[in-house]
């Protein structure tokens, strides 16, 4: 690691920037984006597919706002590339509901008030419904073990905690999706 | 912050990636593997490489299988790969109790066990697992492909014998003795976080004494060792509580200890005791 930087030159500075044509699977729907290299997954879900729901705290991969699901697995959106993200199957908060009817871990969330400002809420979901979908015999120590991954400032996280042991819960008495 | 601008490339063969970094090595190109790392020292700044060589494409690189009696791990692996054992015997068990002290899943899911050899952070469990077993690091380049042994390769913080233009390929573990005992404990102030030091322990026993330690400290130092010191008190004792904190006495005063705001050079010899002292009781279990 160093701090030494190499001087741009015009041409080498146009090369860089140049966008690169990539196309991203979200939510089952394709979305065709030119973007800079240097863009994260998480910056190019916002700005260039709209799709606000995923939020950037830290942008160094501390917080896990910004959890997304890629391929199965939760994974940091702010530290990635978009144009590593092409070809893969790419899930948001926005995907999480059918129509109006809420996710039943949206749906715990609220019961359980697992949230109160909210901006850490899409991370969390994710990253809860990424540990579910993966096992749905998680233990109560597994789940601690799952959140510890992402930062609250308002709750506590003990409600985050209650939400997800009840959905996993509900997930083993009702298999759905 | 947003990272800075940079020329993406995205080879699919080996050669491929070591010709390309030999071409943008020297004008300041990195190799990206899980990102992990490196992404958020780009985002802070601190680094602003103009070329990153993407080698996620690489299908051969994603290569984990035993050879002979070494277990290869490529530059693509995850570290989730080893949540679940992925030989029989000691070392599967030790890779899996370990990796789940590298950060978050969403972390492990990302980055690579190589990527985290070749960062060579202080507190990196990786390098404490490859320096305690003495792994052996495959580095290619157009210039050829070599071997570099754990003792040779770490020389500081963030600092490895790797060359610019060499891709760290594949990392070899040598496979356990079915008797081998084994012992991980690492302290750190919060679940995930960068470790302040970690101790690892693997020995046999014959005839009720220790035989061929192998005790290693990272997180410490400017980079993960084993602690010669420390094994030699160990060599030849019954594996007791009393042998154990011997060892791990004579482990805190033989490191060389980094110090920062927050944890005094004393601080992290007592740590350091206690690392070690809990693994090697960990080992018994």
């Amino acid at each position: 690691m160093t701090g030494e930087t190499i001087p741009y030159t015009d041409s080498t500075m146009a090369a860089m920037t140049e966008k690169i044509e990539i196309r991203l699977h979200i939510n089952g729907r394709d979305h065709s984006v030119r973007v800079e290299p240097r863009k994260t997954l998480a910056d190019v879900i916002r700005d260039e597919c709209g799709l606000t729901g995923t939020h950037i705290g830290c942008e160094h991969g501390v917080c896990g706002a910004c959890t997304v699901i890629l391929d199965d697995e939760a994974v940091r959106s702010c530290l990635m590339f978009a144009v590593q993200a092409k070809g893969k199957r790419i899930r948001t908060v926005e995907g999480l509901a059918d129509g109006d009817k809420l996710h039943p871990m949206q749906d715990a969330f609220i019961a359980h008030h697992a949230l109160q400002c909210g901006f850490c809420t899409p991370g969390f979901l994710m990253l809860a419904v990424n540990a579910l979908e993966t096992n749905p015999d998680l233990t109560d120590e597994e789940i601690l073990e799952v959140l510890s991954s992402n930062l609250c400032r308002c709750t506590g996280y003990q409600n985050i905690v209650k939400a997800v042991r009840s959905t996993a819960a509900d997930m083993r008495d009702t298999p759905t999706r | 912050m947003k990272v800075a601008p940079f020329r993406y490339h995205a080879p699919q063969t080996i050669d491929e990636a070591v010709s390309l970094l030999a071409e943008v090595a020297p004008l300041d190109g990195r190799i990206l593997a899980g990102g992990q790392s490196l992404v958020p020292i780009m985002a802070f700044r601190l680094s602003r490489p103009a070329h990153l060589v993407d080698i996620n494409g690489v299908e051969a690189l994603r290569r984990l299988a035993v050879d002979g009696d070494r277990l290869c791990i490529g530059a693509c692996v995850r570290h989730s790969a080893f949540h679940r054992p992925v030989v029989e015997g000691p070392l599967g068990k030790l890779l899996s109790t370990v990796v789940r002290h590298i950060a978050h899943s969403p972390i492990r899911a990302r980055g690579t066990f190589c990527g985290s050899v070749a960062h060579a952070d202080p507190a990196s469990e990786w390098c404490a697992v490859s320096a305690a077993l003495g792994a052996e690091m495959v580095a290619q380049s157009v210039r050829g492909t070599r071997v570099i042994p754990a003792h040779e390769f770490f020389a500081g913080i963030m600092t490895t014998r790797l060359a610019e233009d060499e891709l760290l390929t594949e990392v070899r573990l040598p496979l356990l003795p079915p008797d081998t005992h084994l012992g991980f404990y690492e302290f750190n102030r919060r679940a995930g976080d960068f470790a302040l030091a970690m101790a690892l322990a693997v020995y046999r026993v014959e005839g009720g004494r220790i035989v061929a330690p192998r005790l290693a400290v990272g997180g410490a130092e400017t980079h993960a060792r084993r602690i010669a010191e420390a094994e030699q008190v160990l060599a030849g004792r019954a594996p007791l509580a009393d042998s154990f904190a011997a060892a791990a006495g004579r482990a805190a005063d033989a490191i060389d200890p980094m110090e920062d705001a927050q944890t005094s050079a004393e601080y992290r010899r007592d740590l350091v005791r206690t690392v070690m002292r809990r693994a090697l009781e960990q080992s018994l279990l």
